[in-house]
């Protein structure tokens, strides 16, 4: 109930937000006609920019938005049409991809030029020198552990996942916990995330050079299965369905100690009913972790934007524009809770302690997801093929040879691959 | 019925199937002939708010130009039944040569997605479908012994499994089962093994699905039953009692025999059902221990990068093995159909 309340409370504030920003909103948007439909993702930093630009509606301006976690099932059919269902959708370095290989969406350079002068230069995402995106903010997964229960057992915040290893053996030898290990390693894109993690910390490359010819069949690739393993050996055993929700859940009723979590995840990590003070209190945040004496750390940095669908009006391209525009105003940060969603990408942006994560993530030289229009299918066929070495059934090499052998019959299908 | 009649009558749900089943799988077998056109890839520089980097991306203006060329894609014909994510016919062979015994040669079989998915649904739809007649009939018998004030509040209950939406009833089981769940703490306090889960061992999730899967369709199975339990012919049922039948020998005898078309209609819905096992594996995220054909259909189609010919070859794939499932059941029927005439 109390969450429930703390909910509406914040939807209200930003809604009585919203209308105090756009006040003059009208004038800031200054449509004059078009139709906006947006289709992206659903955690609040995004439903924030959704509701900014549902604030530019008018008689003349339709805006609609719909934000759903199963935006990638639909985004691309709702964008493939002409005039297409959606004239935005609010992407990642991951999902453009599929968008751009579809070629849906349309280079903003013009519109940027005309309208975007408020936008800085590092949120544009360009592909050979055309605007193809927006971003508003920065992700990554970094650590969060509980400061309390590493005191109790005298270990520092892990530095390395062989620290954490450490950590976590002490902790359960003290009997505090049984599986001081959080881990999203539910079989998909969950398991899959968390092989390219560490795969990247162990300084391996996913493809030959240049080609689109898988390469993870190697040393850096049996030692991430092994670190995984041994990490897994200190997570609740029912570790392959455990989604970044459910280890939240299990960080929340305080099973767990350490774990690799979500930036945008840790500012509301303990607000949430029935949650402990000792949780609450013991919360910490620090940066990602390396991993085999490697600098590079072992995470992927991400950003969240805004695209504007090809096959619609020029009308409607620039209402969208203008709305999404006006949405991510760097005037949205004078919100409290707003500006603590997220890691913004916008002008006066002042991190918060729960971005401390994200920024350590991004100072470290953390490698941002690869872009390649072959790296969704890599992604798939590791969270499906994967499975069979972490319950211990095949060696690391055979589940590698696997991810190759089925990455390649989906190469081969979608045309990367002769 | 006169054959114009029939034909008049038969005309709108034709004409629907047509345009809704018939079209439509037209379409997708089309689909799983042809694949997407090879992607003409440029490497260019990449910019954002982590500085620019030098990527691989799809050209566009080449690509257009293949695709408006030839708008189904390139033609594949059987190319993509046969790769490693189908029937994998390198795969099989190169096993069949290097295997050494049978046990390896079906161990390693497993590990192709398409022998993996077929283990785990040909097992679940042989175990599943008995099963749930049994369940079903036991049910029916059960309810229809009741006093009639009884029987509807009974039969009301006895359907929800049912009526509850399959992907919602198996993600309240999912809660149920977790070890800190009702059912799973009391299984590790009935076995004393505190460690025990339901969830992380494949024997122990293949079993919650499959009692999932009972648990879900018996209803249907009860109410078919019951509806032809309505119609036992009392008099043989009371020769049967003057003959000094005992209970059993009457529902073996008289009861069975009279409910056993209604068991070849049940049986031949429920191998179609089972044999698309689908939901409670995603309701119980158990696809690192158990997959079917329609689990891999979605897991093409689920990706940042849609697998649409191979989603239309598996689901072409699933067609036909249903229809091989159901072909001794539909022979039967169409022998007792003629026999009759």
């Amino acid at each position: 109930m109390k969450h429930m309340k703390f909910a509406l409370l914040t939807s209200v504030a930003a809604a009585a937000f919203g209308t105090a920003a756009f006040a003059d909103g009208h004038a800031s948007c200054e449509i004059a006609e078009g139709r906006v439909s947006i289709v992206g993702n659903e955690f609040p930093a995004i439903q924030t920019v959704g509701a900014g630009a549902q604030a530019c509606a008018s008689d003349s301006v339709e805006v609609r938005t719909n934000l759903t976690a199963d935006h990638q099932q639909i985004n691309v059919a709702g964008m493939t049409g002409n005039p297409a269902e959606y004239t935005s959708a609010i992407v990642a370095n991951s999902s453009i991809v599929a968008l751009m290989n579809e070629d849906v969406i349309r280079p903003l350079d013009d519109l940027v030029a005309k309208f975007g002068g408020g936008l800085k230069k590092n949120q544009l995402i360009t592909v050979g020198g055309k605007v193809m995106a927006v971003a508003f903010m920065a992700n990554a997964q970094h650590l969060v552990y509980r400061a309390d229960v590493l005191e109790q057992v005298g270990v520092e915040a892990p530095k390395t996942y062989e620290d954490m290893l450490a950590a976590a053996k002490k902790i359960r030898e003290a009997g505090i916990m049984e599986n001081p290990v959080g881990g999203a390693y539910a079989a998909g894109w969950n398991l899959a995330q968390e092989f390219n993690n560490m795969y990247i910390g162990y300084g391996g490359q996913f493809f030959k050079d240049g080609s689109a010819e898988v390469s993870i069949n190697n040393e850096a690739g049996v030692n991430t299965l092994n670190m995984m393993k041994a990490l897994s050996e200190y997570m609740n055993p029912d570790f392959l369905t455990h989604d970044s929700n459910a280890t939240n859940a299990e960080f929340r009723a305080g099973n767990v100690a350490l774990m690799n979590m979500w930036g945008s995840r840790a500012a509301t990590m303990t607000d949430a009913e029935g949650v402990s003070d000792d949780v609450k209190n013991g919360f910490a945040i620090a940066g990602p972790m390396t991993v085999g004496g490697g600098n590079t750390p072992a995470t992927t940095l991400w950003w969240d934007g805004w695209t504007v669908a090809k096959n619609i009006s020029d009308a409607d391209a620039e209402a969208t524009f203008k709305a999404l525009t006006a949405a991510i105003d760097p005037s949205i940060l004078a919100d409290e809770e707003v500006s603590k969603q997220a890691v913004w990408l916008l002008d006066g942006y002042q991190p918060t302690a729960a971005a401390e994560g994200v920024f350590a993530a991004a100072n470290a030289g953390s490698t941002p997801y690869p872009m390649l229009p072959y790296q969704g299918l890599l992604h798939t066929a590791l969270g499906a093929e994967l499975t069979d070495f972490m319950q211990g059934n095949e060696s690391a090499e055979q589940a590698l040879a696997d991810v190759e052998a089925a990455y390649t019959a989906a190469a081969k299908e979608n045309g990367f691959l002769q | 019925m006169k054959h114009r009649t029939f034909f008049w009558f038969f005309l709108p749900s034709g004409l629907a199937m047509f345009l809704f089943i018939f079209l439509p799988i037209l379409s997708v077998i089309s689909q799983s002939l042809f694949t997407p056109h090879d992607a003409v890839l440029v490497t260019v520089e990449n910019c954002g708010p982590f500085g620019c980097t030098e990527e691989t991306t799809v050209d566009q203006e080449a690509t257009e130009a293949l695709r408006s060329d030839q708008p189904l894609g390139q033609w594949a014909g059987l190319g993509i039944y046969l790769d490693r994510g189908h029937l994998a016919i390198n795969e099989v062979r190169q096993l069949w040569q290097t295997a050494p015994s049978w046990g390896s040669f079906f161990d390693r079989l497993g590990n192709l997605p398409f022998y993996r998915a077929m283990g785990f649904t040909l097992t679940y739809t042989f175990i599943v479908t008995p099963l749930t007649i049994l369940a079903g009939l036991a049910i029916a018998l059960a309810v229809n012994t009741l006093s009639s004030w009884l029987k509807g509040l009974v039969i009301f209950f006895s359907l929800l499994p049912f009526i509850v939406p399959p992907l919602i009833g198996s993600l309240i089981l999912f809660w149920m089962i977790d070890a800190r769940g009702v059912v799973g703490s009391f299984i590790q306090w009935a076995a004393s093994d505190p460690g025990l889960s339901l969830k992380a061992s494949t024997g122990l999730t293949w079993i919650t699905l499959m009692v999932y899967g009972v648990w879900h369709s018996a209803p249907f199975a009860f109410v078919i039953f019951y509806a032809g339990l309505q119609t036992l012919p009392q008099d043989t049922l009371e020769s049967a009692v003057i003959d000094g039948a005992s209970r059993w020998q009457r529902i073996r005898y008289v009861v069975v025999p009279h409910l056993m078309p209604l068991v070849t209609f049940v049986a031949l819905i429920q191998l179609m059902d089972n044999f698309r096992v689908f939901e409670p594996i995603i309701g119980f995220s158990a696809s690192a221990h158990a997959r079917s054909l329609s689990w891999a259909i979605f897991n093409d189609l689920g990706g940042e990068t849609r697998l649409l010919s191979s989603a239309a070859a598996t689901s072409v794939l699933t067609i036909i093995c249903v229809a091989i499932l159901l072909s001794p059941v539909l022979v039967r029927t169409w022998r007792d159909f003629n026999g009759k005439t």
